[in-house]
């Protein structure tokens, strides 16, 4: 390794700016009982300032593989993108525990702002190849979709139900020190 | 001030039908400054073909129609039977029709009501269930307030009571109060 790696006890201070083109935020949900759902969104951005993660995401930038999913999570019936076109993070309190980071904060969907947890791996900061000093976030958040009101389902023929409550929304974050 | 306009779509064709006649009642009873339009075409749209759909400004005159009537239209109240625990076949064909595309739809974000009345002991509510579940696909902001009428027969027999002019009306108040709401957070 020819980069510098300094271990943190905190989120760094200073102004810390997405690298969009190497991140990536998402959401993924069980679907049908048997396999996992994944979504991203394109339009969203992330920073490091004073030691807090903030986050947000458009939800007309919603993007899966299909045009009339992609304008159903669109709709009241989903996200409700007319009247609450924004999702919000804003990070309150981060614990470090070697790699392992946990970010607590608030998280706004849907208009509903309720308390969630950020976990995953926080990596560097490193010295990258424009000199620039880089910091990795991987992490994921489990929550209860009807919490933020996104309570849409289907009863398959089983009598099940097409989508689980729990959704995890990931963000696989490079942030550069500005 | 304009009024605030209000499409009314009947899921029953027959000239007779109860579920119509709920629709005209609500038109009645709706307060000063909303308007009900009962759209009388729903019989000319053709069953939904994907090679007669050339997208939203190319497909048949009687979709096109009522594209435009929708688009016109600040909210949507629906009226429908029920035929073997669901809509009929002509209300969810035309409602096909203008869901393509879905990103395009006239009824996207518009406030939406169902009502129902059947002959039976029921009401419909199995049939206004599906339709609310079929206009929130549509993207909708689809709304539970509802009247379902059992016993259509008897209880129309004399037309629509006071009673029940007064449910319709706070049905369609309802949906008044939705699209300002919706009008308020655009001007917001």
């Amino acid at each position: 390794m020819t980069t510098t790696q300094q271990q943190t006890t905190a989120l760094p201070t200073g102004t810390w700016e997405l690298d969009g083109v190497h991140s990536s935020i998402g959401f993924a949900v069980r679907h049908s009982g048997v396999m996992t759902f994944r979504g991203t969104f394109g339009d969203y951005d992330a920073r490091i300032a004073d030691g807090r993660l903030e986050g947000r995401a458009q939800v007309a930038s919603v993007q899966v593989d299909d045009e009339n999913l992609a304008a159903h999570l669109q709709s009241p019936d989903f996200f409700d993108a007319e009247r609450h076109p924004e999702i919000r993070f804003s990070g309150r309190e981060t614990r470090l525990d070697g790699d392992r980071i946990t970010i607590a904060g608030e998280l706004t969907v849907k208009g509903e702002t309720r308390p969630v947890e950020l976990v995953g791996v926080a990596t560097g900061p490193v010295v990258d190849g424009y000199g620039k000093n880089r910091l990795g976030l991987d992490l994921e958040a489990r929550i209860d979709r009807n919490d933020f009101g996104v309570s849409w389902n289907a009863e398959l023929p089983t009598g099940d139900r097409m989508l689980d409550d729990e959704v995890v929304l990931t963000a696989n974050l490079a942030l550069v020190e500005a | 001030m304009t009024p605030l306009r209000v499409l009314a779509l009947s899921g029953s064709l027959r000239s007779g039908s109860h579920n119509t006649e709920l629709l005209r009642a609500a038109a009645a009873a709706a307060p000063a400054g909303i308007e009900l339009e009962l759209y009388e075409g729903v019989k000319q749209i053709p069953p939904y073909d994907a090679d007669d759909d050339g997208g939203a400004d190319r497909q048949p005159e009687a979709v096109r129609r009522l594209r435009a009537a929708l688009a016109r239209a600040d909210a949507v109240l629906v009226a429908t039977p029920e035929y073997n625990s669901s809509l009929p076949g002509v209300l969810k064909n035309a409602l096909d029709w203008v869901s393509r595309p879905l990103a395009l739809s006239p009824v996207r974000n518009k406030p939406a009501a169902v009502l129902s009345s059947s002959t039976g002991g029921f009401g419909g509510v199995w049939a206004a269930a599906e339709t609310r579940k079929v206009l929130g696909a549509l993207g909708a902001r689809v709304l539970e307030d509802t009247v379902a009428v059992p016993q259509a027969r008897e209880r129309l027999a004399g037309g629509v009571d006071d009673e029940l002019a007064e449910q319709l009306r706070v049905v369609v108040e309802a949906l008044a109060a939705e699209v300002r709401e919706r009008e308020a957070a655009a001007a917001a």
